[in-house]
């Protein structure tokens, strides 16, 4: 018998209704990976046992780890579905299953889509931009040594996913953590020859309730980042940042 | 005069978002609608770099060299004025995108580093590591994150486009759009509209496309009367990573920063191919083309990689893949290419910094598009289209490190340009066409949710994607899209027979794939027919039974029009007005 790929997945067909597991088995074929895998159930749209259901409803689009997009929980770990290889996954033990689940700090919208906003909200509130007069031409940018790039770069790359956010113990309800993602881009930001003339606001923007004082040191961005981005370093150092602005607001204020 | 000019901006890539940033600038509001979050959009994907002839390598390069080049890459199809006004502007919207933070590589003296691309002995190409698409993409992002903190933007993400509201006049008044979530079909007044909704190469199935990349908002107005240019012009790119699920680019930067393509020159070679020696390695592209070597156009890569494989049948153990090698590089330039590296190595297994990958052509890029003129506007007053959207700019053939260049310089003229017409259009007359056109969007939509056939919407997809990219990719014949193109009507003929598995109306989105499905059967009639009566070869369109350009017939754009359900093609003459037609040929010395 050729052999099938067993997964589980917790469903959920809109924001009120109740959460149920519905299990799939697929036909195997090699180098699939979990977006592939979704992709054959909408072709076949049939649990394990023979009932038709509705597609999975998900989150992709470039399939290449770079648009942020099918964040998810795969065996219980928040990762792209995109880059999640099924042989990978199930290293030595075909039969085990796979679980999928959406990611569980943010509201579902359906199935494994959940509603991300936050993120862009939080990006909007540190002025995440650089202030340019305008796009007319102005001739060129000032000079940058590439050590400078170097360092900006990586801390561009971050690609909006929000897994830093999933899986930090501070970001919920209680703290209103900005989370890693924000901290990082502030960073970037302030880095900016141009950028840094919002780096006061940007600075008390992660003074109060919910910025950098959230951060509990857990770690858990920086390890689970698809991109490697270097968060827990971005983080201390804004944090020291946001520190020296609130002592000069205190005195010059 | 309209008071206030209201202008819908569909698409958040980088001809959108431009178009967005110089409406707003100027003091006019947006509406921007996107499938997804304009951050994920595809423009995301880009990576090698984007053209200017800045000269900063002391090779002489100049803005006229940089408009021949991508007019002789494109063999001579584009209008010669949009390419010139490009190039013209390229200096400066690099300068532009350096003020706005992008993190361009540098040169140790601090001023922007350049690479050498396809298609031109220049290193003209500006780039963020390998990454360059999606450094582009955040900076644009940002700049309109800060415009709708300031009132001027209003985001519709989430959103699909699904036509254009016309009014008795055949004037667009406005867009009707599905909310993605609760699926609410409404309307939306606008004085004029821009289209940058990408390339189509879903409808070839697996294309190193994103998934949104349907090409359905495109076809729906060519449906609603826009003409839509130079259809059967697909680039197949000659480096893409062959998948399970999509083909993956690897960026045409690999071979700028020395990659080299070969196979073994004896097919049954079966030694691990860091183990064959230089002599018995054959860099067919290098041999063939000792002065441009592995960085000609993507097209002719592209056939040579086809005929090493299925005509001299030296594919690596009898496969359709070649070697693109980068073992060879010194630190510093792998260390360039980081981005590309890293999706090889997650997605094949093996790093390529030790390995040779092994590649395939894939479909790529989109050179036909909406037809607008030299103002981006289409034929449906009020329609705008920018970016992989429009046919601008390409020809039959783009080139390298180009599209991102032109999605940015077509948003530029196409925002103002609205802007401008908006504010000369006269009021509508009674409500323009609204009620009448989401009566009509329902409708389709209630077709859809009472069908109760037994033809699966993604299995038609698969069909679709095997037929085009069978008969209208890198090698046509007549014969073959013929049989395309009945199969095409076949699956339209099944497509009234669908059965959505899923009729709910919560975040629906296999409704929202059928009916896109629907789009991508009438533009790939399009493609089809296109290619099947343009009997020459020209840049990617290649049938070996018509193996030369033919100027005298072909030397003409391509125009098709929704006539009784079905592609009415007729051509229109050239702007060849700067450089003179002349034989394109990468194989001298």
């Amino acid at each position: 018998m050729p052999r099938t790929i067993k997964v589980e997945i917790k469903r959920q067909s809109n924001p009120d209704a109740p959460v149920v597991i519905e299990k799939f088995e697929v036909p195997y074929r090699p180098n699939m990976n979990i977006t592939s895998l979704l992709g054959e159930i909408a072709c076949n749209p049939i649990t394990a046992d023979g009932k038709t259901t509705a597609p999975i409803a998900y989150d992709s689009n470039c399939l290449e780890e770079i648009c942020g997009s099918c964040a998810m929980l795969i065996n219980g770990k928040a990762r792209m579905a995109c880059s999640a290889l099924v042989d990978k996954l199930q290293d030595g033990n075909p039969d085990e299953p796979i679980t999928l689940a959406p990611l569980s700090k943010f509201p579902v919208v359906r199935d494994l889509a959940v509603d991300r906003s936050v993120l862009f909200q939080n990006l909007k509130s540190v002025k995440a931009w650089v202030p340019i007069d305008g796009t007319y031409d102005l001739g060129a940018a000032p000079r940058q040594f590439p050590q400078i790039q170097e360092e900006r770069y990586p801390l561009s790359n971050c690609i909006s996913c929000t897994i830093c956010m999933e899986v930090c113990p501070q970001f919920n309800d209680s703290t209103n953590f900005v989370g890693a993602a924000t901290i990082a881009q502030v960073k970037l930001f302030n880095m900016d020859p141009a950028g840094s003339v919002l780096k006061e606001e940007r600075l008390r923007a992660l003074a109060g309730d919910g910025g950098v004082q959230e951060c509990g040191f857990a770690q858990n961005c920086v390890e689970a980042c698809p991109k490697q981005l270097p968060l827990t370093e971005a983080i201390s150092d804004v944090t020291r940042e946001v520190i020296v602005q609130q002592v000069k607001d205190f005195f010059t204020r | 005069m309209a008071a206030s000019p209201r202008i819908i901006v569909v698409g958040g890539g980088l001809a959108g978002l431009s178009s967005v940033i110089k409406i707003a600038e100027a003091g006019g509001t947006v509406d921007l609608f996107s499938i997804v979050p304009v951050k994920r959009s595809h423009s995301v994907c880009a990576q090698g770099g984007i053209n200017a002839a800045k000269d900063l390598k002391g090779e002489g390069d100049s803005v006229l060299k940089h408009f021949d080049d991508t007019v002789y890459g494109g063999d001579f199809l584009a209008n010669q004025t949009p390419v010139k006004n490009m190039t013209a502007q390229g200096p400066a919207i690099i300068d532009l995108l350096d003020r706005m933070g992008v993190p361009f590589n540098r040169t140790p003296e601090g001023l922007l580093d350049f690479r050498r691309f396809g298609g031109t002995l220049y290193q003209r190409t500006a780039f963020a590591g390998a990454t360059t698409g999606q450094q582009l993409l955040y900076a644009l992002d940002e700049q309109v994150r800060r415009h709708e903190s300031e009132g001027k933007v209003t985001k519709y993400e989430g959103w699909e486009f699904l036509s254009a509201v016309l009014d008795d006049n055949g004037v667009c008044r406005g867009i009707v759009a599905m909310d993605l979530r609760t699926m609410e079909t409404r309307t939306f007044p606008a004085d004029a509209i821009i289209i940058c909704t990408g390339g189509n190469g879903a409808i070839f199935g697996k294309s190193t496309n994103s998934v949104v990349c349907t090409g359905s908002a495109q076809s729906a107005l060519y449906q609603q009367g826009a003409f839509y240019a130079n259809g059967e012009f697909i680039q197949v790119h000659p480096t893409a990573i062959p998948g399970e699920d999509k083909l993956r680019l690897m960026s045409e930067s690999a071979r700028g920063e020395g990659g080299r393509v070969w196979v073994p020159r004896d097919r049954n070679d079966k030694r691990v191919a860091r183990s064959i020696p230089e002599a018995d390695r054959y860099y067919f592209l290098e041999e063939r083309y000792p002065k441009y070597g592995n960085l000609v156009p993507r097209d002719i890569a592209t056939r040579e990689i086809f005929k090493i494989v299925y005509e001299d049948q030296m594919g690596i153990d009898g496969q359709p893949m070649v070697y693109l090698d980068l073992t060879h590089l010194p630190k510093e330039r792998l260390h360039k290419l980081e981005g590309i590296l890293e999706i090889y190595e997650k997605f094949v297994g093996d790093d390529p910094r030790e390995v040779p990958m092994k590649i395939f052509p894939g479909v790529h890029y989109t050179m036909g598009g909406l037809w607008v003129d030299f103002n981006q506007q289409t034929n449906i007053p009020g329609v705008f289209a920018a970016g992989e959207a429009d046919y601008s700019i390409h020809g039959a053939n783009r080139l390298g490190a180009n599209s991102l260049l032109s999605c940015i310089y077509g948003g530029f003229v196409a925002g103002p340009q609205a802007l401008n017409y908006a504010k000369a259009l006269k009021p509508a007359t009674g409500d323009g066409g609204h009620a009448a056109e989401l009566q009509r969007q329902k409708q389709k939509n209630n077709q859809l949710t009472s069908s109760t056939g037994t033809e699966n919407p993604f299995k038609i997809w698969r069909e679709l994607g095997d037929t085009m990219t069978k008969h209208a990719t890198i090698v046509r014949y007549n014969a073959g899209l013929d049989e395309a193109d009945a199969k095409l009507v076949e699956l339209l003929h099944r497509y009234k027979n669908i059965n959505l598995s899923d009729k709910s109306q919560w975040a629906n989105t296999s409704f929202a794939f059928t009916r896109q499905l629907y789009n991508m059967l009438e533009l790939g009639r399009v493609i089809v027919q296109g290619a099947r009566l343009r009997d020459e070869s020209r840049g990617a369109h290649y049938k070996p039974d018509f193996p030369n350009r033919n100027d005298e017939q072909f030397l003409k754009t391509t125009k098709a029009a929704f006539v009784d359900g079905a592609p009415s093609i007729t051509y229109e003459d050239v702007d060849t007005s700067h450089i003179k037609p002349r034989p394109r040929v990468y194989s001298s010395t």
